[in-house]
């Protein structure tokens, strides 16, 4: 079985590779918005930090330079094209090519997101360091936090993805999913840390967040690697992503079932 | 007064169009209240921080929010949609239909597809710059509203001939689609008053996508913060980018093959 998984995973790699490679000008584009997007943010809040004489609730300038180079990273990490792209595909009846494989679709789909970050991490690189270069951050790494750091962002990316999916299932019932993305996008970017970190939040925002998977998917990942976590609070972040990780599996394997059988396919 | 009466024509078809499809209506207030709520609660978080944002107060940034949703419902109403079609015309070969007839081909390529439920992204960034100018108060004086009046006309002008020059290159290079996603990835750059990003974006986002002169300069004149300069150079570079841009059509247009022929 994980022989099998394997090689449908390396196979579906090296296809997705071969085919975006054939977009690269269209890859570099896009990730324009992927720079600029956190830039904006840093020079909002470094703009802040400095009417503040330096310091919005214990981050600096050169944190904040930290944090947003970090959240660049992860953001490339862990997020996924897939809910708009099942829009389509269930609204075209492209749907029923992925149903007629005998694997479930999502492994597809995650060997096709990991080509897309693969080809993606020769723009990545150059943007972090180019970001670095014009907002020095602080950075004090420590081996054990980047190597935690690394795990959470395998962690984060699992559990996005498995919610992306899910999400992304609601194709199946109705095909005006837009509304459904956008408040999805929107509660991220306000309660993950995308927008800033919850430490800078009003308090409510940090509350409602501390229920939600949200921060565990990107502030979690960003505190962990820069070394602003306790090893208690590491753990306890790690614990809420497996919690998190979990739940998310069972509502996709629920939402999965009864949706295929919901599923009517257009133009056969 | 017969190029108003064609975008008449296209304005209705375009409602016509799309009444039959009224669900999308909801959708699209929906979309609207969304992009609403990203842009205020951003300005509520940052507000809570701190009294000003490098000299802007949070009325003043409401306003700039809706002259922001205002001049985005403008570009995706008509420019933008126009523009797409325009690119997708000469790809397929259709633009031959447009050169035809006996209107000038430039002006109709460039009203020609109007996504009319955009018009709730105007009423709603109206409606937030109401709000925002009725708490600002008696500071608005005749000067200002004036000038805000031709600065957002400037703004538009050198958006609609910057779209328009970018397109035109699709003679050439026929994929071109990539140039929106660009596009729309700045414009996001223009929620924030420009003058806090660093100089080398500010150049960018003034002369290479002139988000700047859309919103930025649109809000400055309405908050008194525009020098005489500054909007007269903004007048310049619009007619001066209009006038290439009609400039290049026209050049461009002789390169256009057909894909029939």
């Amino acid at each position: 079985m994980i022989r099998t998984l394997s090689e449908v995973y390396a196979a579906q790699l090296r296809t997705s590779l071969a085919v975006q490679f054939q977009y690269r000008a269209s890859l570099a584009i896009w990730m324009i918005g992927r720079v600029l997007q956190p830039l904006i943010y840093l020079v909002v809040w470094t703009t802040v930090a400095r009417a503040r004489g330096g310091d919005v609730n214990g981050y600096g300038e050169a944190d904040f330079a930290a944090y947003y180079i970090m959240q660049m990273v992860v953001t490339q990490a862990t997020f996924s094209w897939i809910m708009w792209e099942y829009d389509y595909i269930i609204r075209s009846g492209q749907f029923n090519f992925k149903l007629l494989r005998p694997i479930h679709p999502i492994h597809a789909d995650v060997a096709d997101n990991l080509a897309y970050k693969l080809l993606t991490v020769v723009i990545l690189i150059p943007a972090v360091f180019f970001l670095a270069w014009l907002f020095p951050p602080t950075f004090n790494p420590q081996v054990w936090s980047i190597t935690a750091g690394v795990f959470a962002i395998v962690l984060a990316f699992l559990l996005r993805f498995t919610i992306d999916w899910t999400l992304a299932m609601c194709a199946l019932w109705t095909s005006r999913v837009r509304a459904i993305n956008q408040t999805y996008e929107l509660t991220l970017i306000f309660l993950s840390g995308y927008f800033a970190p919850l430490a800078v939040m009003p308090v409510w925002i940090q509350n409602i967040a501390n229920f939600l998977p949200f921060r565990w998917i990107i502030a979690f990942p960003i505190e962990l690697t820069l070394g602003r976590l306790t090893p208690m609070e590491t753990l306890l972040g790690f614990g809420m992503q497996l919690f998190w990780l979990a739940v998310a599996q069972v509502a996709l394997s629920l939402v999965w079932r009864a949706g295929v059988k919901q599923y009517s396919a257009v133009g056969s | 007064m017969n190029q108003l009466r064609v975008f008449w024509t296209f304005f209705r078809l375009g409602a016509m169009n799309e009444l039959a499809y009224r669900v999308n209506f909801f959708t699209q207030i929906f979309q609207a209240i969304m992009s609403l709520v990203l842009a205020l609660g951003g300005l509520a978080v940052v507000f809570n921080q701190t009294d000003s944002l490098a000299g802007w107060y949070p009325t003043e940034l409401i306003a700039l929010v809706g002259i922001y949703l205002l001049v985005g419902g403008l570009i995706n109403l008509m420019i933008q949609p126009s523009m797409q079609r325009f690119m997708e015309d000469i790809r397929m070969g259709t633009l031959d239909f447009m050169i035809l007839k006996p209107e000038d081909a430039q002006f109709l390529v460039s009203v020609r597809q109007i996504e009319i439920w955009k018009l709730i992204d105007i009423v709603m960034g109206l409606a937030v710059l109401v709000v925002a100018l009725v708490r600002l108060g008696t500071q608005l004086g005749v000067v200002e509203a004036i000038s805000f009046g031709i600065a957002l006309l400037a703004g538009a002008t050198i958006v609609y001939s910057f779209w328009m020059m970018l397109a035109t290159c699709a003679f050439w290079f026929v994929k071109t689609e990539n140039i929106l996603v660009i596009f729309q990835s700045m414009y996001q750059a223009g929620r924030w008053p420009i003058t806090i990003y660093p100089g080398w974006l500010q150049m960018m986002l003034t002369f290479l996508v002139p988000i700047a002169f859309a919103v930025t300069v649109p809000a400055q004149a309405l908050t008194g913060r525009l020098t005489g300069q500054t909007l007269l150079l903004a007048v310049l570079v619009a007619v001066v980018l209009f006038a290439l841009a009609r400039w290049f059509w026209r050049y461009g247009i002789r390169f256009y093959a057909g894909a029939s022929a």
